[in-house]
């Protein structure tokens, strides 16, 4: 007991005096995150809306599919990419191994499928009588489909902010993609895994509580970003959140 | 302006529309009036075209529109606007809702401004300009979707079902609204109800669909006073079907025998024709018997018993037993002066004009 009361205020203390290595690893963390967000983001919204906007063959497969693999674990994630990435994987030649780029690749893939499906839940949560609106009014198809991605731009920020949420907190792609490798690919998850094995209990707490407080900056966000969606467009995103 | 020619509409293997053909002018007020679920928004969606017909086409100033490609229909459909019967506004203000489809057409900014300015000033939304636009009531929001419309200045106006969710108030408000538009922009206006009398109020000429035909086209009075079958009749708010022989015909006033009554009609139907009758319940006048009978010329003068009298508003709905049922519409007043009852004798007085005959269609 006394050891987490006296670890919990050796991490307080690293965390006030700005330690230089929690700091980087944090920095690092967010980096990489916040990269693979944006990456998943550009690809995730045209793709999100393509599947929205089109009649094809197949759309349910492929949205079932794509919601299936919101829970995909990350080290199957990881050990894809492992395969792919590693010297003589075919994409080996690129040394994407254990560096940040290679976690970015390898977040970004993980993100993207829930990125697109909760995109394609939130353009599905426009009123269907908008775009009849918008095309009476005069409206192109290009101009239709910028209009509604326009008015579920709420709900497509939640769901990239959910995103990032599922980056900044995995450790599968981040242990087997980056390799933990002090100053060059540790990250907030893995230093943790790793500075728990081996005893060092302040350290990891002071990390815990910097992803807690991310996570903490995230559910704001969301709140205030959920708080002006509508509430059909809240139960698309999977319920009101009051 | 608009011709509709020979347009089916399916949905799956459901038949929305069958076979409509018809013409609207330019700069009048048509309205397609039938019950719930006839195909009047399909028909509206249609002419905006919004959707294709499953066959025939619409031909929009000699253009077939079920032959030209977008480009072509785009622009047919800038010329036109359509307000929902659920009007869907855009998570912005009012102006904003307003000012879209200017911006679609890429209007300036100096332009849209006084347009949008000019439309939220004649549906007297001027002062919510810069309200969210989510947050107004029902009959505000058909407001807005109407401005939204006008600020185009359309040739062709289309408005489906557009007091069916508003209070009586609010439906005042909009009738006026669309017949001030009508009179300051002489745009042709296409509508939808299942409100007859709506209908009677706004339009120039009719369409009655039912089931997805066109069952009459023509003027208010043609479709009230000579509807061509029994379901428009039904529709219009007759209530007395009754079925007759024509006995005798002298030049146009005949003489029809129905359940041991004679009455006196204006039909150019022959002897011996089976033939309908419809009679609307205003037409009908009620004495009674053994009263003082008014002088009148009502020609067709027949004794019956009430069976039945249900309030309508300030008249009573009565219906009398003649050999078959006939229902007047009388006013309370004079229900109660005439003490009138369940069981009463009466007679019931018909102007012989009053009777709109059709050869029986079994």
């Amino acid at each position: 007991m006394s050891e987490i009361v006296s670890g919990f205020f050796q991490a307080i203390n690293l965390i006030v005096t700005l330690n230089p290595e929690v700091m980087q690893i944090a920095a690092l963390s967010l980096f990489i995150s916040l990269a693979a967000t944006i990456l998943a983001a550009i690809i995730s919204i045209p793709l999100g809306g393509l599947i929205h906007f089109h009649e094809f063959r197949g759309k349910r497969v492929i949205i079932v599919l794509i919601q299936t693999l919101y829970s995909v674990p990350t080290v199957v994630v990881g050990l894809v990419l492992y395969l792919l990435l590693s010297r003589s994987g075919p994409l080996g030649i690129f040394g994407l191994l254990f560096t940040p780029e290679g976690m970015v690749l390898g977040q970004t893939v993980l993100i993207i499928p829930i990125m697109t499906g909760l995109v394609i839940a939130a353009l599905g949560g426009i009123d269907r009588n908008i775009s009849d609106t918008l095309i009476s009014l005069g409206a192109t198809g290009f101009q239709t489909i910028v209009q509604i991605i326009r008015e579920a731009r709420l709900a497509i920020l939640s769901a990239v902010v959910l995103g990032f949420g599922r980056a900044i907190s995995e450790v599968g792609v981040a242990m087997m993609i980056g390799g933990n490798i002090r100053d060059a690919t540790r990250v907030l998850t893995t230093a943790i895994a790793l500075q728990t094995g081996i005893g060092d209990f302040p350290f990891s707490i002071a990390l815990g509580i910097i992803l807690l407080l991310i996570a903490l900056v995230i559910v704001i966000l969301m709140n205030l970003i959920t708080s002006g969606l509508s509430v059909e467009a809240q139960q698309a995103l999977g319920g009101p959140r009051t | 302006m608009i011709r509709i020619q020979n347009v089916s509409r399916r949905s799956g293997d459901k038949t929305i529309l069958e076979s409509i053909s018809l013409e609207i002018q330019r700069g009048e007020i048509f309205t397609f009036i039938g019950p719930s679920g006839s195909g009047k928004t399909t028909i509206l969606r249609l002419i905006d075209l919004l959707d294709m017909p499953t066959n025939g086409t619409i031909i929009f100033e000699d253009i077939d529109t079920a032959a030209s490609n977008e480009a072509v229909r785009l622009s047919l459909r800038r010329r036109m606007a359509m307000v929902f019967q659920k009007p869907a506004v855009l998570n912005t203000t009012v102006a904003g809702n307003v000012a879209f489809g200017l911006k679609f057409r890429s209007v300036e900014r100096s332009e849209t401004d006084s347009r949008v300015h000019e439309a939220l000033d004649i549906v007297g939304l001027l002062h919510l300009a810069d309200r969210k636009a989510v947050t107004l009531s029902g009959g505000e929001m058909q407001r807005v979707a109407i401005a939204r419309a006008l600020v185009t200045r359309p040739e062709v106006l289309l408005l489906d079902e557009p007091t069916a969710n508003l209070d009586p108030v609010n439906t005042d408000l909009i009738e006026k609204l669309i017949l001030a538009i009508h009179r300051k922009f002489h745009t042709t206006i296409i509508l939808s109800t299942h409100d007859m009398i709506q209908g009677q109020r706004l339009a120039d000429r009719m369409g009655v669909i039912i089931n997805g035909r066109i069952a009459q086209v023509g003027s208010i009075h043609d479709i009230f006073y000579r509807p061509n079958d029994k379901d428009i009749a039904r529709f219009v708010g007759i209530d007395t079907i009754l079925k007759g022989i024509v006995e005798s015909n002298d030049g146009g006033h005949a003489r029809i025998s129905v359940s041991n009554n004679i009455l006196e009609v204006i039909t150019p139907c022959k002897p011996g024709t089976k033939v309908e009758l419809f009679i609307r319940p205003e037409e009908v006048n009620l004495a009674v018997k053994d009263g003082e009978l008014p002088k009148t010329s009502v020609r067709n003068q027949i004794a019956g018993k009430i069976i039945k009298m249900v309030p309508f508003g300030p008249f009573v709905r009565t219906t009398i037993d003649i050999g078959s049922n006939l229902t007047a519409l009388v006013t309370r007043r004079s229900a109660d002066e005439l003490s009138l009852s369940v069981g009463t004798h009466v007679i019931a007085g018909i102007k012989a004009t009053a009777i709109h005959v059709i050869p029986d269609s079994g």
